[in-house]
Formats: C-alpha cells, sequence, structure tokens
C-alpha cells in the first residue's frame, strides 16, 4: 500500500487526473445540461489540456509550486465560475506546502482545508448551498482524521465522504451561481462542480493505488 | 436530439476567429491584443477614465461589439457563456487604463463576478485603481427586494452607452461609476423564449423547452424564467411582460424612457417590428414618452428564438450623455437631438 508520493509521482497523479477529467467531459457536460448551460464538461476539459502541457514541460521544487502551476493554469484557460473556483482551490491548497517533496496524509488535509478556506472566501458557499463545497468541506474534515494513516488508506476514506457529499446536493436546492434561478427544477440532480472535485479525489485515489504501473517518466 | 447546424471551424477556435472577424469588421479601429481575447481601441484620449465591458460569448455582438467612440474603451471575451479569466481581464485592464483608473461594466452572473474581482485584485497590486458597476436589469430573475440577485441582458446597452458618454466627457472614476450606477439602476428589461439556441462546442441545445411552448423572463443560458405557456399572441406577451417591467421601477405617467427591442438569435424583424408598435401603443396609452427606440440583435444567445424588452428612464443627466453620438460595430448612432 502507498504511504505517500514523492514529487515526481505527485506530478504524476495529477497528470493521471488530467487524463481522465478530460475522458469524462462528456458526462460532466451532461450533469451540467441537467441544471446549467452544459459547459462545465468542455470548461474542465479545456482546464485539464491546460494542466496536462504545464505538468509535462514544467520542473517543481515543492508541491506548492505543483498545486500553484494547475491552480493558475486552470484560471486562466477555464473561466466562468468554475475557474475561479477550481483554479482557487489549487492555488490555496499550496499555502502551508512550501518546498514540499513529499505528498502523505498530512499534506492532503492541508491541501483540501486551505484549498476549501480559500474557495469559501472567493465563491462564499457554505455547506448545503449545492456547490462543490458540499464535496470539499467533508473531504476535507475526513483528510484530518485520517492525516496520520498511509496516503492510500485516507484517500479512500476521503472518497466515501466526498461521494456521499455529492448524493447530498442532489437533494438542495440551489442558492449559489447560476443553478440558483431554476430554484426547485435543480432538485434531484447533482451540482456539476461537486460531480467534478468527486471525480478529481477518485481519480487522485486510483492514481496512487495504480503508482507502481505509472511509468517513470512519461514526459 | 438534434443537434445545431453551424459553419465552424475548429470548436476551439470559435471566440478567437469571431474576435479576428470582428476587428476586421472595425475597418482600423480597435485592435486584439496578440492572441488574448481583448479588444480595445486603438486611439485611447489620455486622462479618460477607461471603461471596460465583458462576459462570456456567444452573445454577439455583446459586450466587444460595443467598443468604439463614447462608448466601451475596451472588451475581454471569455470562452462560450463563461466569464473570461482574470489574467485577460488584467490585460484588458492595463491595455484601456489612461491613468484615471478603470471602470468594469458588465452583467451579474456569479463566474463574471468571481473572474473581474480577481482582476479588479490583480490589477490593483500593480495600482491600478478599478471600480465595478453589475448590470442587473432583468425582472424576472428575483424579486425586487434581491435587486443584486438578478441577471444582466439586453439592458447592458443603455448602461454601456451612459457609461461611454460619461467617461469621454469626465475624467473622474467616481463620478463615471455615479453616473453610470444611476443608468442601470433606471433600467429593466425582460425577455421570453420560443426555442433554444445551440452550444456551439457540441451543438446541443441550451435548454429544453417543448416546440409548442414559449416561457416568459427565461434567460440567455436557459436560466428558469417566470412562466411557461402554449405559444400566445404577440401582443398578449408583449402585455405581460410590459405589466412586470413597468411596474418593477415603476415607470409611471410623465417618464420619459429609451426603448429596446432586443433580438435573442433568430427572432424575425417582422415579429420585433410587431413587438415594437405594441410597446408604443401601450406606452403612449401610459402616458410615457418613448425618447429613442432601438430594435435589433444587441444581446443575443446564439439561434435563441425570442425577445426582450428594455426601459431605461431617463433623467437631464442620462439624457444627456444617452444622446452622444456613437460609432461602434453592433451600434452607431449620431447625436440625438
Amino acid at each position: 500500500m502507498k504511504s505517500a508520493l514523492t514529487l515526481d509521482e505527485t506530478r504524476q497523479m495529477f497528470l493521471y487526473v488530467a487524463k481522465n477529467i478530460i475522458a469524462i467531459q462528456d458526462l460532466l457536460g451532461e450533469a451540467d445540461r441537467a441544471i446549467g448551460d452544459g459547459d462545465h464538461g468542455v470548461g474542465m476539459a479545456r482546464g485539464f489540456e491546460a494542466v496536462e502541457a504545464k505538468l509535462n514541460s514544467g520542473s517543481f521544487n515543492g508541491l506548492d509550486e505543483l498545486f500553484k502551476v494547475i491552480g493558475i493554469s486552470l484560471l486562466t484557460t477555464m473561466g466562468g465560475a468554475s475557474g475561479a473556483i477550481f483554479g482557487t482551490w489549487f492555488r490555496g491548497g499550496s499555502k502551508n506546502l512550501a518546498a514540499q517533496m513529499i505528498f502523505d496524509s498530512e499534506h492532503l488535509a492541508w491541501f483540501l482545508n486551505d484549498g476549501l478556506q480559500a474557495v469559501q472566501e472567493r465563491g462564499k458557499a457554505k455547506v448545503g448551498d449545492k456547490t462543490m463545497v458540499d464535496v470539499l468541506a467533508p473531504a476535507a474534515a475526513v483528510a484530518i482524521e485520517m492525516a496520520n494513516q498511509p496516503l492510500e488508506t485516507s484517500l479512500n476514506q476521503i472518497l466515501v465522504a466526498a461521494e456521499k457529499g455529492m448524493e447530498s446536493t442532489k437533494q438542495m436546492v440551489a442558492t449559489l451561481g447560476r443553478a440558483k434561478s431554476l430554484g426547485e427544477r435543480s432538485l434531484g440532480h447533482p451540482d456539476p462542480g461537486a460531480v467534478s472535485t468527486c471525480y478529481i479525489l477518485k481519480f487522485m485515489r486510483d492514481a496512487v493505488i495504480q503508482a507502481e504501473l505509472i511509468p517513470p517518466d512519461r514526459a | 436530439m438534434k443537434k445545431g447546424k453551424k459553419f465552424l471551424n475548429s470548436s476551439k477556435q470559435i471566440v478567437s476567429e469571431t474576435l479576428d472577424g470582428l476587428v476586421f469588421a472595425y475597418g482600423g479601429k480597435v485592435h486584439r491584443l496578440g492572441s488574448a481575447n481583448v479588444i480595445v481601441l486603438n486611439q485611447m484620449r489620455p486622462g479618460k477614465v477607461g471603461l471596460l465591458v465583458g462576459g462570456g460569448s456567444g452573445h454577439e455582438p455583446l459586450f466587444p461589439g460595443f467598443v468604439g467612440k463614447n462608448l466601451a474603451s475596451g472588451a475581454v471575451a471569455g470562452n462560450i457563456f463563461a466569464a473570461p479569466t482574470p489574467d485577460q481581464i488584467l490585460l484588458a485592464t492595463k491595455a484601456v487604463n489612461c491613468g484615471q483608473g478603470v471602470l468594469y461594466l458588465y452583467g451579474n452572473y456569479a463566474g463574471d463576478n468571481l473572474n473581474f474581482d480577481l482582476g479588479a485584485e490583480m490589477a490593483a497590486d500593480e495600482g491600478i485603481e478599478t471600480k465595478t458597476v453589475r448590470i442587473w436589469d432583468d425582472v424576472a430573475s428575483a424579486p425586487l427586494d434581491c435587486i443584486t440577485d438578478r441577471r444582466g441582458i439586453a439592458g447592458d446597452v443603455f448602461v454601456i452607452k451612459v457609461a461611454g458618454g460619461v467617461a469621454a466627457e469626465v475624467g473622474d472614476l467616481d463620478e463615471v461609476y455615479r453616473v453610470t450606477c444611476k443608468a442601470r439602476d433606471n433600467t429593466r428589461s425582460m425577455g421570453v423564449a420560443a426555442a433554444a439556441g445551440t452550444f456551439p462546442e457540441t451543438g446541443l441545445p441550451t435548454f429544453d423547452l417543448p416546440d409548442d411552448e414559449i416561457e416568459i423572463g427565461l434567460g440567455l443560458h436557459g436560466e428558469q424564467g417566470v412562466s411557461r405557456s402554449k405559444l400566445l399572441p404577440a401582443d398578449v406577451v408583449t402585455d405581460q411582460m410590459l405589466e412586470r417591467i413597468l411596474s418593477d421601477l415603476p415607470y409611471v405617467e410623465g417618464d420619459e424612457v429609451c426603448l429596446l427591442i432586443n433580438n435573442l438569435g433568430s427572432t424575425t424583424m417582422t415579429e420585433l417590428l410587431i413587438i415594437n408598435r405594441r410597446v408604443h401603443e401601450v406606452l403612449n396609452q401610459s402616458g410615457i414618452t418613448i425618447h429613442d427606440t432601438l430594435i435589433g440583435a444587441f444581446c443575443t444567445s446564439q439561434e435563441m428564438a425570442g425577445f426582450s424588452i428594455s426601459l431605461m428612464k431617463l433623467d437631464d443627466e442620462l439624457k444627456k450623455y444617452y444622446d452622444m453620438p456613437v460609432e461602434s460595430f453592433a451600434l452607431v448612432k449620431g447625436a440625438i437631438s
């Protein structure tokens, strides 16, 4: 079982996340079409294509640089509310990871909690508003509890909480963003940002499980 | 599902190619900032407040078509229906800043608010002062006591026209902000949809509406409106929309207004003129004077069928700035006397 990743393995984990987010863009687009205008999948794919390019070409001196590059790539290519929010998650999540070379459960907890704080300051969403915060907040809380566990164990538990959070958005009426104007019509559908957040965490977990399978240098 | 049929090249190049086409249409009066999705005036007067408009693409000619003489100094375009990114907002801010600061003017949507706020923070880091006016003219999108939750739709045109006028005359950001807020606060709009446009990147409709139904108040991106019904005669729909618009500000006997009948994409001029006829009849009966009428496609949502009605109530100050001559891709108008 993987207990932690090196900096380069972390980079490869996010390359795996990027590749798989791009691959499910139609699914994300459908989730958005149900309660938004359907551009979320295209936007996420555009953002993670930029992430892929940056991670393949750049060199990084710490987790903070890696997360910042991911955040700025999303912020500057996605556009829309989701670009600002997902970009802020990664940028904000880098706050306490300066020069860190190992990605373990404690660093994961910093990433999720600092990221959550930055997202909430930027977007003003609380739990229950039918946003990605409904996934990120429970994931961040579990990450603190699991901070001493091997990375694979904590990501498994975080994913359970994240999926529960995503499911919970189906029962919520949107109060922020474009979906709020749908009112009751948004009931029964998960929030697209919550779906994406859940998949990012899932692909991080899947990458860690398969870490041995990742070729040493795909660049 | 029926897919839209569109003349496009690469789906990734839609915004870029649209802006290039727009720059050519301007015949040398504007330029693009490199490969950024930003259009700015070639000639900017020192000492002038920069007026930066922007928002998601796909609503052409909004916003980049309103860069021009006595209108916006620059526009920043996002991807289709998605707010522009903060780095591009910063680039545009620097390009339109002539030393007196920059007014951001855009429709009130979560994505635009987040990204323009990020852009404003980055501009402040570089010593550029900005102020923001968010346009929230759509009366169907939230009750009056939650006016700051309302969306910006075609009323943008009136607010940009006044803001452009005052920015051309007054080199003070606070003053440009004050008058622009007044224009926004006197503007109300409402739309009706008969059919969805399609998302150019996927060809899929932006919302689902049965073939024989219309929805009053439906937003530019399919946001829920106030009522759905079978297709109704033009006068009935117009009366329903005017009732809500007029009672909201309210616009009353003795008021003087500007009127905009906006085509959301594929509604015919035939229909728009029939609607305009009815609006004039109703306003005349209500004792409201129409100072100026604009009819056309100013704020669209691809090939969405439908129209919106916007009114801006004038006072002497708003009238002075509204009446200034303008020259842009979307709007060319001599001085109104």
